[in-house]
């Protein structure tokens, strides 16, 4: 009996590896396709998003303002008369589920590009698998230097500013406004709170103290409590909106009374003052910045335009510093969209970004090059004063490496019609 | 037995129980007995199970064939799982955790061999094997505290051990590299196999020998002279003793071979995507992993392929429910993700209340049902 | 020498609210022989009506009422719709359905209000008061003190000087005798547990403030650190768990301070496994508890 099974196992062995070779042709004919998620009446792209979990307050409405956009340039005809069938994928900010549903993307629904994926432990784990499918990964939602590596990572893009240039431009201010104070900073413990603080001290040099948090401990008190002993006046901060918030409320609750300067990330005023509640004045004062209209400027032509198309599409979700993000984000998509031309292929969207000389609702322009995958290039102050943030002092723009700040002069350029780029 | 509870309590269900020195008495003289019959019977399954699952394999698209190398690894850990808490009745939440030593061991061996540019099919059987190991001795540091643990104390103590992942991993940033995690090589077909085959399909074959190879050992285990012991400790500790069975030894023993598993299973489950995050083996997964041999049935190996199937199925719910229903943008932000666990959550509940031998043990009283309905007409 | 008053005093007030959620585990334990693994969300669903009640009436402390007695309720119907079902043929049927009822009402928290963080006010400033220099407490930090406190003497008198506290201490400890005696030991099951929920109501509405607010998910890492306050108290003393509460608060106050904020849940897994291995009953254990 035991001669017979062994016998049948051999046979099985071969049957499969028969039925094997027969598949392989299979693939060899999958391999030769036309582009992936084109039509002529269609393009097909995806993301992944925290619609759920921890990182889904305020960042779940960035793909929500992003596909309002896609659906308002699809009621205007399209993109060279194709429309944008924008997938969001609830990612819960787990990498596991980002590495599934990212997958599930490309091989299953064949999306043509990846666009505005969200978070950096959650797309990091994914730049391999974009890259050996050699998928356009645009506009990654995370100012992480990662996705600026064009030798490894040939079609993922950054979109804004990223951290370390957001430390200097920060850092070049304190420096001048703040001189002789005792500059702290406090930071998230990973890439984020690293290059910014990385970034900082290229121009100050080494802060008097800092501090770090981790995600999963709420307890900031005792780090606060170490800033404050070190007599810090200023506090350079990397940290979410949520940890900003626990941040400055123990700082008030110590009395301790610094100057907050706080990264773009973590500084949304509508989603910092929600998560206060009545505790929001202590928002008074803090300075951040931006590189994006704010939100709160209903004179400011691309806010007027965007808020059209929010109210048209998007109106359940507050017209937030979120929803211009993601609706800028999508601008400049279709901005390459139309650089790539009508023969629409993955090598060419991604040429088209390289080219660059997109300008759009940021302030500044962007570093893309065939050598630079890196996004915007420079940020301006804001202040909240009144409860209300709005921007201050001239544009600054640097890069992450040894360039100087410098001020940047043009003026912000003017929305086309319909906040819809022509080429 | 629980000594967490009062000696009274013990003795209101002691009637409902069948006497554990009855388990350890040899079957009736007409069974076959423990040995080559069983390893040979578990053989010819496995190899048939294989085949069916390669032939299957080749006709699937990728994605779906990475459902299924996922559906393997899960069923690694799974399988050894449900042995430790369904026959052994130690509660353990911290099999993410083991997972996650599995899989970084793999990540940091195949890191090791990349960055000395060292290159060859070897690597990959190596570091599954070195995953094992580490998690094996990782699973023993456990399993000694656990020895002295009982029920809610074990589960406690292992609820501590799973939100750990993410502490050690920032804590020695320079090793782990905190939450971004970590990358290596992604395995590729062997040259003979041609240069168009789906690297998906090779991936869905590793694991499947990763499952069953497992299956085969826990298969054996659980009818071996070691399987009957684990019952026979669940069932009473005291009488088990006097039977003489080393009670904390047979304990953590199946701890050991519960954490291997595991390993290999975290191990496999790296290899799929060629990285690993600590953001993978949160504390949900841990509690995933138990819904998954719950509702599959504790203590059934073939519960444990349900389970299995189960935790792939629950990560593509939530856009099927979607996408399937139109609905408006806020109420599926709402529903999605959550939905499905809120059904999962329930079945849970009502499996462990209703039907506590789950999806298997309805499976079988279904057939016997069929069966005797087929006899007496 | 001020960072270590620092420290302590931030210590105790995150203690004082472990202490307030380890008095719950521990009087589930003495009322049903189990920890409750669902008492994190029970606590959260019951913090989301009272927060519902105060937005709704701006009223701090109806809110508060109302979380309290959705508590009570929560506990009984828990304890009469799924605990008493649980075969005792599995004795790990009890913390599995616990577990189920986490992913359910988790779940279920997340369809009704969503994932945002809401914010929890509070009825006190959270400024901390200035003694001698050195930032002390705030009035927040002594309302839950003075809560906790207050709970804890309601619940000594309770099971003391009151029949219907001995009963249900009697019918923990010793079912089929006091069946005999007389006493619905069902009932005092299902008084134990909405008892048991009232009090993590409250400890829901402590804490909540106190981190990034409200969210389904607010209460999992509390849960983690005030089963380690209640086993390092001992399970079985309210006196315990209040002790043990304030203990760990200073410990994981002292190691985020000193050793940096990643280290807490390691802090947490050496003592919880620390107290288990050594004195297993916890440290305050009048009692043999538990015996292998």
């Amino acid at each position: 009996m035991y001669f017979t099974a062994r016998r049948g196992l051999a046979a099985a062995t071969g049957l499969a590896l028969l039925v094997g070779a027969s598949a392989c042709a299979n693939d060899a004919q999958r391999a030769a396709e036309n582009v992936p998620g084109v039509t002529d009446s269609e393009i097909v792209i995806g993301t992944h998003q925290p619609l759920t979990g921890p990182a889904a307050p305020g960042y779940s409405r960035i793909s929500a303002a992003t596909k309002a956009y896609f659906e308002h340039v699809n009621s205007k005809g399209g993109v060279n008369g194709r429309k944008i069938v924008y997938r969001v994928m609830d990612d819960g900010y787990n990498p596991a589920n980002t590495e599934n549903v990212v997958r599930k993307l490309v091989l299953d629904d064949k999306v043509f590009a990846l666009l505005g994926g969200l978070g950096t432990p959650t797309h990091t784990n994914v730049l391999e698998f974009v890259k050996a499918q050699k998928v356009p990964d645009l506009f990654v939602s995370s100012g992480s230097r990662a996705w600026n590596q064009p030798d490894r990572y040939p079609t993922t893009f950054g979109w804004q500013p990223d951290y370390t240039v957001e430390g200097k431009i920060l850092a070049t201010f304190v420096k001048k406004e703040f001189p002789s104070r005792k500059v702290c900073h406090f930071g998230q413990n990973d890439d984020f709170g690293r290059d910014s603080l990385a970034g900082v001290e290229k121009i100050l040099g080494p802060v008097a103290a800092k501090q770090t948090y981790t995600t999963t401990n709420q307890q900031v008190g005792p780090a606060i409590g170490a800033l404050k002993a070190a007599g810090c006046e200023v506090v350079i901060s990397a940290t979410i909106p949520g940890f900003t918030a626990l941040a400055m409320g123990q700082a008030a609750a110590q009395g301790f009374k610094a100057q907050w300067i706080v990264s773009n990330v973590g500084a949304d005023y509508t989603t910092l003052s929600k998560q206060l509640g009545d505790k929001k004045v202590i928002l008074e004062g803090m300075i951040a910045d931006n590189y994006l209209p704010m939100a709160g400027d209903a004179n400011d032509p691309w806010i007027r335009a965007f808020r059209k198309i929010h109210e048209h599409y998007n109106a359940a979700n507050p017209l937030d510093g979120n929803a211009i993000y993601g609706y800028s984000m999508a601008y400049t998509f279709v901005q390459s969209l139309l650089t790539a031309g009508t023969d629409l292929t993955r090598e060419k969207l991604v040429e088209a970004v390289q080219k660059d000389g997109f300008r759009g609702p940021g302030l500044t322009p962007f570093r893309y090059s065939k050598f630079v995958h890196a996004g915007y290039s420079g940020v301006r102050l804001t202040k909240v004063q009144n409860g209300v943030q709005a921007y201050f002092g001239p544009t600054y723009m640097t890069d992450d490496g040894e360039d100087q700040v410098r001020e940047f002069p043009e003026p912000p350029v003017a929305p086309p019609a319909d906040a819809i780029p022509t080429s | 037995m629980t000594a967490t509870r009062t000696g009274l309590s013990t003795a209101d269900r002691q009637p409902t129980r069948p006497s554990p020195l009855r388990r350890l008495l040899p079957g009736p003289p007409g069974s076959p007995g423990p040995g080559d019959s069983a390893l040979l019977r578990h053989l010819i399954l496995a190899g048939l199970a294989g085949t069916i699952v390669v032939l299957v394999t080749n006709q699937l698209e990728p994605y779906q064939n990475l459902q299924v190398a996922r559906v393997c690894a899960f069923l690694c850990v799974t399988a050894g799982y449900t042995v430790l808490v369904g026959l052994n009745g130690q509660l353990s939440l911290g099999h993410g955790a083991l997972m996650a030593t599995g899989a970084y061991t793999v990540a940091l061996t195949q890191q090791a061999f990349d960055e000395r540019a060292v290159q060859g099919r070897w690597i990959l059987p190596l570091s599954l094997l070195l995953a094992v190991a580490v998690t094996a001795v990782v699973g023993l540091v456990i399993g000694l505290a656990a020895a002295r643990l009982r029920g809610p104390y074990l589960a406690g103590v292992t609820l501590a051990v799973a939100t750990l992942v993410p502490a050690i991993t920032t804590i020695f940033t320079e090793v782990f590299n905190g939450e971004q995690g970590l990358r290596f090589p992604s395995e590729t077909p062997p040259a003979f196999l041609g240069a168009y085959f789906q690297p998906e399909r090779w991936l869905a074959w590793i694991a499947l020998a990763a499952a069953l190879l497992t299956m085969l050992l826990m298969a054996n285990l659980v009818r071996s002279r070691f399987g009957r012991s684990l019952r026979a400790v669940r069932d009473d500790e005291v009488a088990a003793g006097l039977c003489g069975i080393h009670v904390a030894g047979s304990q953590v023993l199946a701890f050991v071979v519960s954490a291997a598993c595991a390993g290999l299973g975290g191990g496999v489950y790296a290899v799929l995507t060629a990285t690993v995050a600590p953001g993978k083996f949160a504390l949900d997964l841990s509690l995933f992993l138990l819904m998954a041999i719950v509702i599959g049935g504790l203590g059934s190996l073939a519960g444990a392929v349900w389970g299995a199937i189960l935790l792939v199925a629950l990560q593509e719910l939530p856009s099927l429910i979607t996408e399937t229903f139109t609905l408006p943008s806020d109420l599926a932000q709402r529903l999605e993700g959550n939905l499905a666990l809120a059904v999962f959550g329930l079945i849970l509940i009502v499996v462990m209340i209703v039907a506590p031998a789950g999806l298997q043990g309805a499976a079988r009283s279904l057939a016997a049902r069929l069966r005797r309905r087929a006899s007496s007409r | 020498m001020d960072r270590f008053l620092f420290l302590t005093f931030d210590g105790l007030s995150t203690g004082a609210v472990y202490a307030a959620f380890a008095l719950a585990l521990v009087l589930i334990w003495r009322a049903a022989r189990l920890v409750n693994f669902a008492q994190g969300a029970m606590a959260v669903a019951t913090t989301y009506v009272g927060y519902t009640v105060v937005s709704g009436t701006g009223s701090y402390w109806l809110g508060l009422g109302v979380a309290v007695l959705a508590g009570l309720a929560l506990g009984a119907l828990v304890e009469r719709v799924l605990m008493r079902f649980v075969g005792h043929a599995n004795p790990l049927g009890e913390v599995i359905v616990a577990l189920g009822l986490v992913l359910l009402i988790q779940a279920v928290l997340g369809m009704v209000f969503g994932n945002e963080y809401r914010p929890a006010t509070v009825p006190f400033d959270t400024d901390a008061l200035s003694v001698g220099g050195i930032t002390a407490v705030s009035p927040y930090d002594l309302w839950v003190f003075g809560a906790v406190m207050v709970v804890v003497v309601l619940l000594a008198l309770l099971f003391t000087r009151t029949s219907i506290g001995l009963r249900m201490r009697a019918s923990a400890f010793a079912p089929e005798v006091s069946r005999l005696l007389g006493v619905n030991v069902g009932r005092m099951l299902t008084v134990g547990w909405a008892l048991a929920a009232a009090v993590g109501a409250l400890a829901g509405m402590l804490v909540i403030p106190t981190g990034l607010g409200l969210h389904p998910h607010a209460m999992d890492m509390v849960f983690v650190v005030a089963f380690t306050a209640a086993v390092v108290g001992g399970l079985d003393s309210p006196a315990g768990a209040v002790v043990g509460g304030l203990l760990v608060g200073l410990i994981l106050s002292y190691v985020t301070g000193y050793l940096g904020p990643d280290t807490t849940p390691l802090a947490v897994l050496v003592l919880l496994l620390a107290v288990l291995l050594v004195r297993p009953g916890g440290l305050f254990s009048s009692v043999k508890a538990r015996h292998v």
